[in-house]
């Protein structure tokens, strides 16, 4: 009895036929992918117009002068990969884990739910660094991004990314319904706001630093600050491990939980 | 190649959901080549059957073999082969009808040219070729049904499973999609469907089972089935009165069996004409009288004392 051919194997990278599924459909929805350029541009032009008036220069721990803008401008990179990550790895999979039952199909075919959270993963880090790359663009046309270190900005965007979609995709496979969404929002916001994004650490209470310096988008803020500043520090190394394990962690536990949820 | 090679060999096969038991020891073997069909009420476990063969539901006991393999461990090399028609429709929503054919294929590794090649022969298949940039939302119940068929062609599968492929379709769609079945099947696909209509399972399948909450109740070619549990011939009475089971206590002589069903009596019967002649010669006159040959229903009826369409 012959046995019937069998097919090529799929590449080592089965994920990414996923990504070519979300590039279809972005591809058509531009709009949505150029509003993601424009919410961390607007942030800095507000602070770049208005509040830098009202604020003096910094001066860093290695001496070199900076503006308000200089100093906020670079979280504001790192808000952004956190936002725009968070967006296609929480909401983004939720809608095609729940409604639109994407992944049920795709695991119907060869691939695995550890290609579908790699692919999901993949995806959102690739916009992120688009969005970063287009960012530290206009950063240095407006002069503030003047070493060239920042020409890493968009690595940084996907490391703090990387970190971000992968935890938020692990939480999103115990969502339940939109409102459980609130959680991460809830989450999000003070991280937004109190990450040293607006002042640096040594302006916060005490006892509030290590609180600060414990949340991710604080390491994230570091990275970028680094990098645009050219003020180079271990304590980026740092940054980088930490949200390097947070997104491998998010990432190992997505993968169980989808297989859990999709594979019944 | 023998016709008799085994793409699925299932022994004692079982699921449990929690509590509950969906499949509870079921043993089936599927040939090459052939159209096996598992015929069922809702709930009996047909769905919960077909994903874990289509490697995407992991068995909770017995064994289970798919095209030679095991599905807990070599899942993409099954799935890779299989084609999968899910009971409810898994299309993407987000792109159009032709892109759902070139994403999918390209989920099976196809070349970019391939695939574009399969799906437009595909479109053609089904005949969905005039709505190839329709987006999905925009076609019917049963234009999706189609192009959920013609999805799970694009690896030109060697088994193509079909869970309800005509449920919710009108007739002249139902027949279309018989008739691509059809040809399929003397193309040398191996068809593995479920269904709850008795025609559909007589039209496609050579070799059925009947299954009842969880386990298998009869197996064999549909006309072998009717032959084993059933009459050739059923006559239907329906009367005015709803003294059925008065009725069908005065009657009950007449054929070899006898069913109360809500709105009738079912007298089964090698010669239906001869029961319904009997009735009236009694005394008794129904409202309205059938008589016809003995279906898979009859089967089922007698099977599980219940009626297959609820
Ligand atoms: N994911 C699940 N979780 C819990 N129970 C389930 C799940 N899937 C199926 N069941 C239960 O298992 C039993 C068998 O379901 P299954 O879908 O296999 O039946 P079916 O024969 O396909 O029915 P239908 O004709 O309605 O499609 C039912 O009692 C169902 O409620
Ligand atoms: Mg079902």
């Amino acid at each position: 009895m012959a046995a019937p051919a069998v097919r090529p194997p799929l590449g080592r990278f089965a994920a990414q036929h996923l990504v070519e599924r979300n590039y279809l459909v972005y591809r058509r929805d531009w709009v949505v992918f150029v509003t993601g350029f424009l919410e961390p541009l607007l942030y800095l032009l507000s602070i770049g117009l208005g509040i830098q008036q009202l604020v003096d220069d910094f001066v860093l721990p290695d001496g070199t002068r900076i503006s308000y803008t200089e100093f906020v401008a670079p979280a504001m990179l790192a808000a952004s990969a956190m936002n725009g990550s968070l967006f296609d790895a929480t909401f983004g999979v939720f809608f095609k884990l729940k409604y639109e039952k994407v992944y049920d199909a795709v695991l119907a075919t060869p691939l695995r739910p550890v290609d579908v959270a790699v692919g999901e993963l993949v995806w959102s880090l690739l916009r992120a660094a688009i969005y970063a790359a287009a960012f530290v663009a206009f950063m240095a046309l407006l002069g503030l991004a003047e070493s060239w270190w920042a020409l890493l900005g968009p690595l940084a965007a996907v490391v703090i990314g990387y970190a971000f979609a992968g935890a938020g995709m692990a939480l999103t496979t115990w969502m339940r319904s939109w409102q459980d969404f609130d959680f991460i929002t809830l989450a999000v916001l003070p991280m937004f706001l109190f990450s040293a994004t607006f002042f640096p650490l040594d302006r916060y209470p005490d006892a509030a630093q290590w609180l600060v310096q414990l949340t991710p988008l604080y390491h994230g803020v570091v990275l970028c600050r680094g990098l645009t500043t050219g003020a180079i520090g271990l304590e980026m190394l740092v940054a980088v491990g930490y949200l390097a394990v947070m997104g491998t962690i998010g990432l190992a536990v997505a993968c169980r939980r989808l297989g859990a949820l999709l594979l019944r | 190649m023998g016709g008799d090679e085994a793409l699925v060999e299932a022994r004692g096969l079982r699921k449990s959901y929690g509590a509950v038991e969906a499949v509870r020891g079921i043993d089936v073997t599927v040939r090459r080549g052939e159209a096996f069909g598992f015929l069922g009420p809702n709930g009996a476990g047909k769905s919960s059957t077909m994903r874990m063969i289509a490697a995407v539901s992991p068995p909770s006991g017995g064994t289970l073999r798919v095209l030679g393999m095991d599905p807990t461990d070599d899942g993409p090399a099954i799935r890779s082969r299989l084609g999968v028609c899910p009971q409810e429709d898994t299309l993407d929503s987000e792109l159009t009808v032709r892109e759902n054919l070139l994403v999918y294929g390209r989920f099976f590794g196809l070349s970019r040219p391939e695939v574009a090649r399969r799906a437009d022969e595909l479109l053609a298949f089904v005949q969905l070729s005039d709505r190839a940039g329709a987006r999905v939302e925009q076609l019917s119940g049963g234009l999706k049904r189609r192009l959920t068929v013609a999805r799970s062609l694009i690896n030109e599968p060697e088994m193509l499973m079909l869970d309800e492929p005509t449920t919710g379709l009108d007739p002249q769609a139902r027949h279309l999609l018989w008739d691509r079945l059809f040809r399929l099947k003397q193309q040398g696909t191996t068809l593995l469907l479920t269904t709850h209509y008795m025609d559909e399972a007589e039209q496609l399948c050579d070799r059925l089972v009947v299954i009842d909450e969880g386990v298998i109740v009869a197996e064999g070619s549909p006309a072998q089935l009717i032959r084993d549990h059933s009459s050739r011939e059923v006559c239907e009475l329906r009367f005015g009165a709803d003294d059925h089971q008065g009725v069908a206590e005065r009657i009950q002589h007449l054929g070899e069996r006898l069913e109360v069903l809500p709105d009738r009596l079912l007298v089964y019967a090698a010669d239906g004409e001869a029961v319904a002649q009997a009735v009236h010669e009694g005394g008794l006159t129904p409202r309205s009288t059938l008589v016809r040959r003995s279906t898979l229903e009859d089967v089922f009826l007698h099977l599980t004392g219940r009626s297959l369409a609820e």
